[in-house]
Protein backbone atom coordinates (compact mmCIF):
# COMPACT_ATOMS: atom_id res chain seq x y z
CA UNK A 1 0.00 0.00 0.00
CA UNK A 2 1.31 3.45 -0.97
CA UNK A 3 1.13 5.80 1.99
CA UNK A 4 1.08 9.58 1.81
CA UNK A 5 3.21 10.40 4.85
CA UNK A 6 3.48 13.95 6.18
CA UNK A 7 6.06 14.74 8.83
CA UNK A 8 6.39 18.00 10.75
CA UNK A 9 10.10 18.74 10.32
CA UNK A 10 12.19 21.25 12.26
CA UNK A 11 15.93 21.75 12.24
CA UNK A 12 16.88 24.54 14.66
CA UNK A 13 20.05 25.23 12.64
CA UNK A 14 18.17 25.73 9.38
CA UNK A 15 14.49 26.47 10.00
CA UNK A 16 12.78 29.43 11.65
CA UNK A 17 9.70 27.36 12.40
CA UNK A 18 8.46 23.79 11.85
CA UNK A 19 7.14 22.87 8.39
CA UNK A 20 5.42 19.84 6.86
CA UNK A 21 7.24 17.60 4.41
CA UNK A 22 5.61 14.87 2.30
CA UNK A 23 6.95 11.42 1.57
CA UNK A 24 5.58 8.57 -0.57
CA UNK A 25 6.27 5.34 1.28
CA UNK A 26 5.42 1.73 0.45
CA UNK A 27 3.86 0.04 3.48
CA UNK A 28 3.53 -3.69 4.15
CA UNK A 29 0.38 -5.25 5.66
CA UNK A 30 1.79 -5.43 9.20
CA UNK A 31 3.90 -2.26 9.10
CA UNK A 32 3.68 0.23 11.93
CA UNK A 33 4.24 3.99 11.71
CA UNK A 34 7.75 3.39 13.09
CA UNK A 35 8.49 1.24 10.02
CA UNK A 36 7.43 4.15 7.80
CA UNK A 37 9.77 6.49 9.67
CA UNK A 38 12.59 3.95 9.30
CA UNK A 39 11.93 3.71 5.56
CA UNK A 40 12.12 7.49 5.23
CA UNK A 41 15.29 7.74 7.31
CA UNK A 42 17.09 4.79 5.72
CA UNK A 43 16.01 5.26 2.10
CA UNK A 44 14.90 8.86 1.51
CA UNK A 45 16.24 11.38 4.01
CA UNK A 46 18.86 10.38 6.57
CA UNK A 47 18.49 13.68 8.40
CA UNK A 48 15.05 12.74 9.79
CA UNK A 49 15.41 12.64 13.56
CA UNK A 50 13.26 10.69 16.02
CA UNK A 51 13.64 8.64 19.19
CA UNK A 52 13.04 4.92 19.38
CA UNK A 53 14.63 2.15 21.35
CA UNK A 54 12.89 -1.17 21.91
CA UNK A 55 10.40 -0.67 19.06
CA UNK A 56 7.89 -2.93 20.82
CA UNK A 57 5.81 -0.65 23.03
CA UNK A 58 7.83 -1.14 26.20
CA UNK A 59 10.45 1.62 26.43
CA UNK A 60 8.13 4.54 25.66
CA UNK A 61 10.64 6.42 23.50
CA UNK A 62 8.60 6.95 20.35
CA UNK A 63 5.39 8.66 21.48
CA UNK A 64 4.33 11.16 18.79
CA UNK A 65 1.29 12.99 17.52
CA UNK A 66 0.07 10.58 14.84
CA UNK A 67 -3.02 11.56 12.82
CA UNK A 68 -3.97 14.05 15.50
CA UNK A 69 -3.60 11.76 18.51
CA UNK A 70 -0.69 10.88 20.77
CA UNK A 71 0.39 7.29 20.20
CA UNK A 72 3.48 5.11 20.11
CA UNK A 73 4.85 4.92 16.56
CA UNK A 74 5.89 1.29 17.25
CA UNK A 75 2.41 0.25 18.36
CA UNK A 76 0.05 1.79 15.82
CA UNK A 77 -0.23 -0.13 12.55
CA UNK A 78 -0.49 1.80 9.31
CA UNK A 79 -3.62 -0.11 8.25
CA UNK A 80 -5.36 1.25 11.37
CA UNK A 81 -4.78 4.78 10.06
CA UNK A 82 -5.36 4.53 6.29
CA UNK A 83 -3.35 5.85 3.35
CA UNK A 84 -2.80 9.30 4.81
CA UNK A 85 -0.55 9.47 7.84
CA UNK A 86 0.66 12.62 9.58
CA UNK A 87 3.38 12.58 12.22
CA UNK A 88 4.31 15.51 14.47
CA UNK A 89 6.21 15.84 17.74
CA UNK A 90 4.28 15.56 21.03
CA UNK A 91 2.27 18.77 21.51
CA UNK A 92 3.09 21.17 24.33
CA UNK A 93 6.74 20.09 24.74
CA UNK A 94 9.70 22.07 23.33
CA UNK A 95 10.90 20.57 20.04
CA UNK A 96 14.62 19.80 19.90
CA UNK A 97 14.69 18.57 16.29
CA UNK A 98 12.05 17.02 14.01
CA UNK A 99 10.15 14.53 16.20
CA UNK A 100 12.43 14.77 19.24
CA UNK A 101 11.06 16.80 22.15
CA UNK A 102 12.80 18.02 25.29
CA UNK A 103 11.70 15.68 28.11
CA UNK A 104 13.76 17.32 30.90
CA UNK A 105 10.82 19.18 32.46
CA UNK A 106 8.62 16.07 32.11
CA UNK A 107 11.11 13.93 34.05
CA UNK A 108 11.70 16.70 36.63
CA UNK A 109 7.95 16.61 37.37
CA UNK A 110 8.08 12.82 37.56
CA UNK A 111 10.91 13.04 40.12
CA UNK A 112 9.07 15.75 42.09
CA UNK A 113 6.41 13.25 43.30
CA UNK A 114 9.03 10.94 44.86
CA UNK A 115 8.35 7.89 42.67
CA UNK A 116 10.15 5.37 44.87
CA UNK A 117 9.35 3.27 47.92
CA UNK A 118 9.47 5.24 51.16
CA UNK A 119 9.54 3.02 54.21
CA UNK A 120 11.72 3.81 57.19
CA UNK A 121 10.60 0.87 59.34
CA UNK A 122 13.19 -1.93 59.68
CA UNK A 123 13.15 -4.29 56.73
CA UNK A 124 11.82 -7.78 57.50
CA UNK A 125 14.20 -10.75 57.02
CA UNK A 126 12.56 -11.57 53.71
CA UNK A 127 10.41 -9.40 51.40
CA UNK A 128 7.67 -7.01 52.57
CA UNK A 129 4.59 -9.13 52.03
CA UNK A 130 1.41 -7.80 50.50
CA UNK A 131 -2.01 -9.35 49.96
CA UNK A 132 -3.38 -9.77 46.45
CA UNK A 133 -6.08 -7.22 47.24
CA UNK A 134 -3.49 -4.65 48.35
CA UNK A 135 -1.48 -5.27 45.18
CA UNK A 136 -4.60 -4.91 43.06
CA UNK A 137 -5.22 -1.43 44.52
CA UNK A 138 -2.48 0.19 42.38
CA UNK A 139 -2.05 -2.45 39.66
CA UNK A 140 -3.21 -0.16 36.86
CA UNK A 141 -0.65 2.57 37.58
CA UNK A 142 2.32 0.15 37.62
CA UNK A 143 1.99 -0.10 33.84
CA UNK A 144 3.30 3.41 33.05
CA UNK A 145 6.27 3.54 30.65
CA UNK A 146 6.83 7.33 30.94
CA UNK A 147 6.28 7.97 27.23
CA UNK A 148 4.64 11.38 27.95
CA UNK A 149 1.71 10.66 25.59
CA UNK A 150 -0.70 11.52 28.43
CA UNK A 151 0.87 14.70 29.77
CA UNK A 152 1.40 16.15 26.29
CA UNK A 153 -2.22 15.40 25.30
CA UNK A 154 -3.63 17.34 28.26
CA UNK A 155 -5.17 20.77 27.47
CA UNK A 156 -4.61 21.82 31.09
CA UNK A 157 -0.90 21.14 30.60
CA UNK A 158 -0.84 23.01 27.27
CA UNK A 159 -2.35 26.04 29.00
CA UNK A 160 -0.29 25.86 32.20
CA UNK A 161 3.12 24.30 31.74
CA UNK A 162 3.73 24.36 35.49
CA UNK A 163 0.99 21.68 35.91
CA UNK A 164 2.67 18.53 37.22
CA UNK A 165 0.73 16.53 34.61
CA UNK A 166 -1.01 13.14 34.40
CA UNK A 167 2.16 11.00 34.16
CA UNK A 168 3.63 12.31 37.41
CA UNK A 169 0.28 11.81 39.21
CA UNK A 170 0.02 8.24 37.87
CA UNK A 171 3.47 7.46 39.27
CA UNK A 172 2.61 9.09 42.59
CA UNK A 173 -0.59 6.98 42.68
CA UNK A 174 1.51 3.84 42.19
CA UNK A 175 3.23 4.46 45.57
CA UNK A 176 0.50 6.37 47.45
CA UNK A 177 -1.78 3.33 47.32
CA UNK A 178 0.99 0.75 47.92
CA UNK A 179 0.38 -0.78 51.38
CA UNK A 180 4.17 -1.18 51.87
CA UNK A 181 4.84 2.52 51.37
CA UNK A 182 4.81 5.14 54.14
CA UNK A 183 5.30 8.30 52.06
CA UNK A 184 1.68 8.89 51.04
CA UNK A 185 1.30 12.03 53.20
CA UNK A 186 4.39 13.63 51.65
CA UNK A 187 3.20 12.93 48.13
CA UNK A 188 -0.36 14.08 48.81
CA UNK A 189 1.11 17.31 50.20
CA UNK A 190 3.12 17.79 46.98
CA UNK A 191 0.10 17.08 44.78
CA UNK A 192 -2.28 19.30 46.81
CA UNK A 193 -0.45 22.28 45.26
CA UNK A 194 -2.21 24.63 42.83
CA UNK A 195 -0.18 22.97 40.06
CA UNK A 196 -0.97 19.49 41.37
CA UNK A 197 -4.10 17.37 40.88
CA UNK A 198 -6.52 20.33 40.91
CA UNK A 199 -5.56 21.35 37.38
CA UNK A 200 -7.24 18.19 36.04
CA UNK A 201 -10.44 19.10 34.16
CA UNK A 202 -11.51 15.47 33.53
CA UNK A 203 -10.99 15.85 29.78
CA UNK A 204 -9.88 12.19 29.43
CA UNK A 205 -7.32 12.90 26.65
CA UNK A 206 -4.69 11.28 28.90
CA UNK A 207 -6.67 8.06 29.34
CA UNK A 208 -7.43 7.94 25.61
CA UNK A 209 -3.77 8.52 24.69
CA UNK A 210 -2.18 6.04 27.11
CA UNK A 211 -0.62 3.21 25.05
CA UNK A 212 -0.81 0.96 28.12
CA UNK A 213 -4.53 1.51 28.63
CA UNK A 214 -4.16 3.00 32.11
CA UNK A 215 -7.32 4.69 33.38
CA UNK A 216 -5.34 7.82 34.20
CA UNK A 217 -8.28 10.09 34.98
CA UNK A 218 -9.48 7.59 37.58
CA UNK A 219 -6.01 7.54 39.17
CA UNK A 220 -5.94 11.35 39.31
CA UNK A 221 -9.41 11.46 40.88
CA UNK A 222 -8.42 8.82 43.45
CA UNK A 223 -5.42 10.94 44.43
CA UNK A 224 -7.56 14.10 44.71
CA UNK A 225 -10.12 12.19 46.82
CA UNK A 226 -7.28 10.99 49.07
CA UNK A 227 -6.10 14.61 49.48
CA UNK A 228 -9.62 15.73 50.45
CA UNK A 229 -10.18 12.83 52.83
CA UNK A 230 -6.54 12.62 54.00
CA UNK A 231 -6.94 8.89 53.86
CA UNK A 232 -5.47 6.30 51.50
CA UNK B 1 1.00 42.45 46.45
CA UNK B 2 3.41 40.35 44.32
CA UNK B 3 5.88 42.25 42.14
CA UNK B 4 5.32 42.45 38.38
CA UNK B 5 8.18 40.01 37.52
CA UNK B 6 6.79 37.54 40.09
CA UNK B 7 3.33 37.86 38.53
CA UNK B 8 4.74 37.30 35.05
CA UNK B 9 6.53 34.21 36.30
CA UNK B 10 3.30 32.94 37.85
CA UNK B 11 1.34 33.57 34.66
CA UNK B 12 3.77 32.80 31.81
CA UNK B 13 1.08 33.52 29.25
CA UNK B 14 1.10 37.19 30.29
CA UNK B 15 4.87 37.28 29.80
CA UNK B 16 4.83 35.70 26.37
CA UNK B 17 1.88 37.75 25.13
CA UNK B 18 -0.29 36.08 22.52
CA UNK B 19 2.22 33.38 21.48
CA UNK B 20 1.39 30.95 24.26
CA UNK B 21 -2.35 31.54 23.78
CA UNK B 22 -1.95 30.83 20.07
CA UNK B 23 -0.02 27.63 20.81
CA UNK B 24 -2.74 26.39 23.17
CA UNK B 25 -5.47 27.18 20.63
CA UNK B 26 -3.49 25.45 17.85
CA UNK B 27 -3.08 22.34 20.01
CA UNK B 28 -6.78 22.32 20.93
CA UNK B 29 -7.77 22.62 17.26
CA UNK B 30 -5.35 20.04 15.86
CA UNK B 31 -5.63 17.41 18.61
CA UNK B 32 -8.34 14.91 17.72
CA UNK B 33 -9.67 14.33 21.21
CA UNK B 34 -12.66 12.07 21.73
CA UNK B 35 -15.91 12.57 23.69
CA UNK B 36 -14.17 13.84 26.84
CA UNK B 37 -12.36 16.62 24.99
CA UNK B 38 -15.44 17.61 22.99
CA UNK B 39 -17.47 17.65 26.23
CA UNK B 40 -14.85 19.93 27.82
CA UNK B 41 -14.67 22.26 24.79
CA UNK B 42 -18.49 22.62 24.70
CA UNK B 43 -18.45 23.19 28.46
CA UNK B 44 -15.98 26.07 28.05
CA UNK B 45 -17.79 27.58 25.06
CA UNK B 46 -21.20 27.36 26.74
CA UNK B 47 -19.66 28.79 29.94
CA UNK B 48 -18.31 31.83 28.07
CA UNK B 49 -21.69 32.26 26.32
CA UNK B 50 -23.56 32.15 29.63
CA UNK B 51 -21.13 34.65 31.16
CA UNK B 52 -21.71 37.06 28.26
CA UNK B 53 -25.46 36.71 28.75
CA UNK B 54 -25.16 37.41 32.48
CA UNK B 55 -23.25 40.63 31.63
CA UNK B 56 -25.98 41.55 29.14
CA UNK B 57 -28.64 40.72 31.72
CA UNK B 58 -27.02 43.00 34.31
CA UNK B 59 -27.02 45.78 31.69
CA UNK B 60 -30.66 45.24 30.64
CA UNK B 61 -31.87 45.24 34.25
CA UNK B 62 -29.90 48.44 34.85
CA UNK B 63 -31.73 50.02 31.90
CA UNK B 64 -35.08 49.71 33.72
CA UNK B 65 -34.06 52.70 35.81
CA UNK B 66 -31.24 54.07 33.67
CA UNK B 67 -32.95 54.37 30.30
CA UNK B 68 -36.51 52.94 30.18
CA UNK B 69 -36.82 53.57 26.43
CA UNK B 70 -33.69 51.57 25.66
CA UNK B 71 -35.00 48.88 28.03
CA UNK B 72 -38.25 48.61 26.07
CA UNK B 73 -36.35 48.44 22.79
CA UNK B 74 -34.07 45.71 24.10
CA UNK B 75 -37.05 43.70 25.36
CA UNK B 76 -38.73 44.12 21.99
CA UNK B 77 -35.57 42.69 20.42
CA UNK B 78 -35.65 39.72 22.82
CA UNK B 79 -39.22 39.03 21.62
CA UNK B 80 -38.33 39.36 17.93
CA UNK B 81 -37.49 36.40 15.66
CA UNK B 82 -33.67 36.72 15.92
CA UNK B 83 -34.03 37.46 19.64
CA UNK B 84 -35.97 34.25 20.15
CA UNK B 85 -33.37 32.22 18.26
CA UNK B 86 -30.67 33.71 20.51
CA UNK B 87 -32.82 32.76 23.49
CA UNK B 88 -32.95 29.16 22.25
CA UNK B 89 -29.13 29.25 21.97
CA UNK B 90 -28.92 30.57 25.54
CA UNK B 91 -31.24 27.80 26.74
CA UNK B 92 -29.10 25.22 24.94
CA UNK B 93 -25.91 26.59 26.53
CA UNK B 94 -27.46 26.58 30.01
CA UNK B 95 -28.88 23.08 29.61
CA UNK B 96 -25.64 21.64 28.22
CA UNK B 97 -23.53 23.33 30.90
CA UNK B 98 -25.83 22.04 33.65
CA UNK B 99 -25.98 18.46 32.33
CA UNK B 100 -22.25 18.20 31.66
CA UNK B 101 -21.63 19.76 35.07
CA UNK B 102 -23.66 16.92 36.60
CA UNK B 103 -21.59 14.45 34.58
CA UNK B 104 -18.37 15.94 35.94
CA UNK B 105 -19.75 15.85 39.51
CA UNK B 106 -20.71 12.17 39.14
CA UNK B 107 -17.22 11.30 37.83
CA UNK B 108 -15.53 13.42 40.51
CA UNK B 109 -17.43 11.82 43.38
CA UNK B 110 -17.22 8.24 42.10
CA UNK B 111 -13.92 7.74 40.19
CA UNK B 112 -15.02 4.25 39.07
CA UNK B 113 -17.55 6.05 36.85
CA UNK B 114 -14.62 7.25 34.70
CA UNK B 115 -14.98 3.94 32.85
CA UNK B 116 -18.47 5.08 31.72
CA UNK B 117 -17.80 8.78 31.05
CA UNK B 118 -18.68 8.39 27.36
CA UNK B 119 -21.98 6.68 28.13
CA UNK B 120 -22.86 9.37 30.69
CA UNK B 121 -22.10 12.03 28.08
CA UNK B 122 -24.38 10.41 25.48
CA UNK B 123 -27.06 9.96 28.15
CA UNK B 124 -26.81 13.68 28.91
CA UNK B 125 -27.48 14.38 25.22
CA UNK B 126 -30.65 12.26 25.42
CA UNK B 127 -31.82 14.44 28.33
CA UNK B 128 -30.66 17.53 26.41
CA UNK B 129 -32.91 16.65 23.45
CA UNK B 130 -35.81 15.50 25.67
CA UNK B 131 -35.83 18.77 27.64
CA UNK B 132 -34.38 21.14 25.04
CA UNK B 133 -36.65 20.42 22.06
CA UNK B 134 -39.93 21.09 23.95
CA UNK B 135 -38.30 24.15 25.54
CA UNK B 136 -37.25 25.49 22.15
CA UNK B 137 -40.73 24.78 20.78
CA UNK B 138 -42.26 26.89 23.55
CA UNK B 139 -39.82 29.78 23.00
CA UNK B 140 -40.34 29.70 19.21
CA UNK B 141 -44.13 29.28 19.43
CA UNK B 142 -44.88 32.84 18.18
CA UNK B 143 -42.86 31.97 15.07
CA UNK B 144 -44.16 28.52 14.16
CA UNK B 145 -47.78 28.91 15.29
CA UNK B 146 -48.71 31.59 12.69
CA UNK B 147 -46.99 29.50 9.99
CA UNK B 148 -49.04 26.41 10.95
CA UNK B 149 -52.20 28.55 11.08
CA UNK B 150 -51.32 30.02 7.66
CA UNK B 151 -51.25 26.58 6.04
CA UNK B 152 -54.37 25.55 7.91
CA UNK B 153 -52.81 22.86 10.14
CA UNK B 154 -53.40 24.54 13.50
Amino acid sequence: MQVDLRILRYDPERDKKPHWERYRVESGPMDRVLDLLHTVKWEQDGSLTFRRSCAHGVCGSDAMLINGRNRLACKIRVDQLGRKVSVAPLPGLPVVKDLVVDMEDFFAKYRSVEPFLINDSPAPPRERLQSQEDRERYDDTTKCILCAACTSSCPSFWAQKSYVGPAAIVNAHRFIFDSRDEGADERLEILADADGVWRCRTIFNCSDACPRGINITKAILEVSSAIVERRV
Amino acid sequence: MPSAPALLQRFPRLASGGDAHREVLMNVLRYRGREGMVAWAFHRISGVGIFLFVVLHVIDIYLVGGDPRAYNELLAFYASVPGRFLEVLLGAALLYHALNGMRIIIIDLWPTMTAYHRQIWWASWVIFVAVGVPGAAIILRPIWLPILRGIGVA
